[in-house]
């Protein structure tokens, strides 16, 4: 045993020190790579590891932290009901519109692949213009508004569904549902261009073998080709949609309002928001964002660990 | 002559056959429905787009018109040069909130371009201890948004003074992880030849990575720049900035939304400015950026 662990630490110590010499001679990388490094370090590596650090103690700002274990945890899961209402929120959003707007991307990406190029250019612009537009889904409070100028409600009331205008925007029932139309909206974002370039980069001859082997129908085809030489592409969608899924909160404190009635259209970050910026209470806040991080972490590992089954 | 031909003939033939098997699998009737679906979609999508141009477009007594109509029958440009009118009044002219946004998104995004694209260049070329390891926590970093980091950000923007600048908006922006991954994936598809071959020549590696790798990878670069862009130019940035002089066009934006119903035209106006700018340059540079995309794949 003793000898056992001395051979590991001369082997460690070598590979160490084999380290060294290689970064001593790549000086240049690490200086190349210095200004990126220190600003990712500072903006994305240290807010997680303090935030993690803050969720165990009370901090206003004012007063320097005092550590009071897992009590913020212990308040929010037990305590917090705004709280929970968030993740029931923010969990039938990114349930619903995750998978169908990463299911929208692929399929839409899918059927213009075989168009001609002019016409493809001119869809990809159109299915991905919502998504760069910015601010423009405020337009929807104006389908959607209350009162019987909103356009939703004058049409339905001139096809006599209904007698008395509803109150999209300040009625629970119907906040989450119009949101959730308007995140669809504009989920093909970023995957959903990974996805055109993927498709377009599938060789075509594989089509063609697979046709003599017997494949027998465009689904066969989309299962044994297309996917499989798609996994790159379709791992990073996943991974845009999950990130965009789980972070909405532009788009209900928009449209619903920020505190929305009775909390309805409340989300985790709307509510990290609320403690972290208005009430100040940065140790709650950070509990908040630690458990997002670990969840989208957990998440994306989740869907990765699936899709690597893809096609096989 | 006509022999000729006619031998050309028997010869495409078969030629025509190959081409119309090239799809294989595919129905006329199918085709129809899915592009009769495509098409319906596309209209869905770009029809709260076409609404808001339309009543940018749109004088005042057909924006309250009733039933709507989607297009302007007499367009005019009123409600921009009202926009500079009303703006104007305002101690802080509309001209300072564009000057503003439009400061933010160059500097940001010319420095992403060059931070990023350093550490993307010697990450996807080189091989250095810690470099992979490097490469998966901003992998890492790209599972999670940054809302899960704003508190902690805010804390330290506020250490390094920046509370109520530019730079607490233009700093972190240069970190976007998006840029260097896409970046260092494009990048890995450059051939390693090539560096070597100018090394040989006697560049350095500052030459190198100036001189042969970035004008090689001008794609990469509008890709980086359209994900930069929208991200700022979209940037609220109501957390770090106070100060009136400094808020942003968004910011602006929402101000005269919250104004109410006598400004309907002008907030049309606003909106329009606000989503031209990121859709004119992703429609310039959308092959480019096609290119850079097919890179994007997430290896394991």
């Amino acid at each position: 045993m003793k000898e056992y662990l001395q051979k590991y630490v001369t082997l460690r110590k070598h590979n160490f020190r084999v380290a060294v010499k290689k970064a001593k001679r790549a000086k240049m990388c690490y200086a190349f790579l210095a200004p990126y490094a220190i600003l990712f370090t500072l903006f994305y590596i240290l807010p997680v590891c303090s935030s993690i650090f803050f969720s165990f103690t009370y901090y206003n700002i004012l007063e320097s932290p005092r550590f009071i274990g897992l009590q913020n945890y212990i308040s929010l899961i037990l305590q917090d009901d705004i709280f929970l209402k968030g993740v029931k929120n923010t969990f039938m959003i990114a349930v619903i519109t995750g998978p169908l707007g990463y299911i929208m991307s692929f399929l839409f990406a899918w059927l213009i692949n075989e168009l001609p190029r002019w016409i493809r250019t001119i869809a990809v612009v159109v299915f991905y213009a919502p998504s760069i537009a910015g601010n423009v889904f405020v337009i929807f409070s104006v389908f959607f508004r209350g009162d019987a100028y909103g356009y939703v409600n004058a049409l339905l009331i001139e096809m006599g569904l209904i007698d008395a205008p509803i109150l999209f925007l300040t009625n629970p029932d119907y906040m989450l549902p119009i949101c959730m139309l308007v995140i669809l909206w504009m989920s093909l974002g970023m995957g959903f261009l990974s996805f055109v370039a993927g498709l377009q980069g599938v060789d075509r001859s594989q089509y063609e073998a697979g046709c003599i082997d017997g494949v027998k129908n465009r689904w066969q085809e989309l299962w044994f080709i297309t996917l499989p030489n798609m996994k790159p592409m379709l791992m990073f969608g996943a991974v845009m949609a999950i990130t965009q899924s789980f972070g909405v909160c532009d788009v209900t404190m928009a449209l619903c309002g920020y505190p929305s009635t009775d909390y309805a259209a409340r989300t985790v970050v709307t509510h990290l928001f609320d403690y972290g910026f208005s009430r100040f209470e940065m140790g709650y806040a950070s509990a908040i964002a630690t458990m997002l991080f670990l969840v989208m972490i957990l998440c994306n590992k989740a869907i990765q660990s699936l899709l690597r089954r893809v096609g096989t | 002559m006509s022999k000729k031909r006619k031998e050309a003939k028997r010869e495409k033939q078969p030629r025509h056959v190959i081409l119309k098997r090239r799809q294989p699998n595919r129905s006329r009737v199918g085709d129809f429905f899915v592009y009769f679906f495509l098409l319906l979609m596309a209209v869905a999508m770009v029809f709260p787009l076409v609404y808001a141009i339309e009543s940018a477009l749109k004088p005042l007594d057909e924006l309250f018109r009733f039933p709507p109509s989607i297009f302007a029958q007499n367009p005019t440009l009123d409600n921009f040069s009202d926009l500079f009118v009303t703006m104007g009044k305002s101690w802080v002219t509309f001209s300072r909130y564009i000057f503003n946004t439009v400061f933010i998104t160059v500097v940001g995004t010319f420095g992403h371009l060059i931070v990023a694209s350093m550490g993307a260049f010697v990450l996807a070329k080189y091989e250095f201890p810690g470099g992979q390891t490097f490469f998966k926590l901003v992998t890492v970093a790209l599972m999670f948004s940054g809302y899960v980091t704003s508190i902690p950000n805010y804390l330290i923007i506020n250490s390094l003074g920046w509370i109520d600048t530019y730079w607490a908006i233009i700093i972190p922006a240069f970190a976007m992880p998006t840029g260097l991954f896409l970046m260092k994936q494009f990048m890995e598809g450059l051939p390693t030849s090539l560096i070597e071959a100018a090394k040989i020549d006697g560049a350095n590696e500052w030459r190198v990575f100036s001189g042969i790798v970035m004008p090689n990878v001008k794609p990469a670069w509008l890709t980086l720049i359209i994900f930069a862009v929208q991200n700022l130019w979209n940037n609220k940035a109501a957390t770090f900035i106070y100060s009136e002089e400094k808020k942003t066009l968004v910011y602006a934006l929402q101000q005269i939304q919250s104004g109410g119903i006598a400004r309907t035209g002008q907030s049309a106006a606003v909106q329009v400015i606000v989503m031209a700018v990121p859709i004119c340059i992703f429609i310039l540079s959308e092959s480019q950026i096609l290119e850079t995309m097919a890179s994007s794949g997430l290896k394991d």
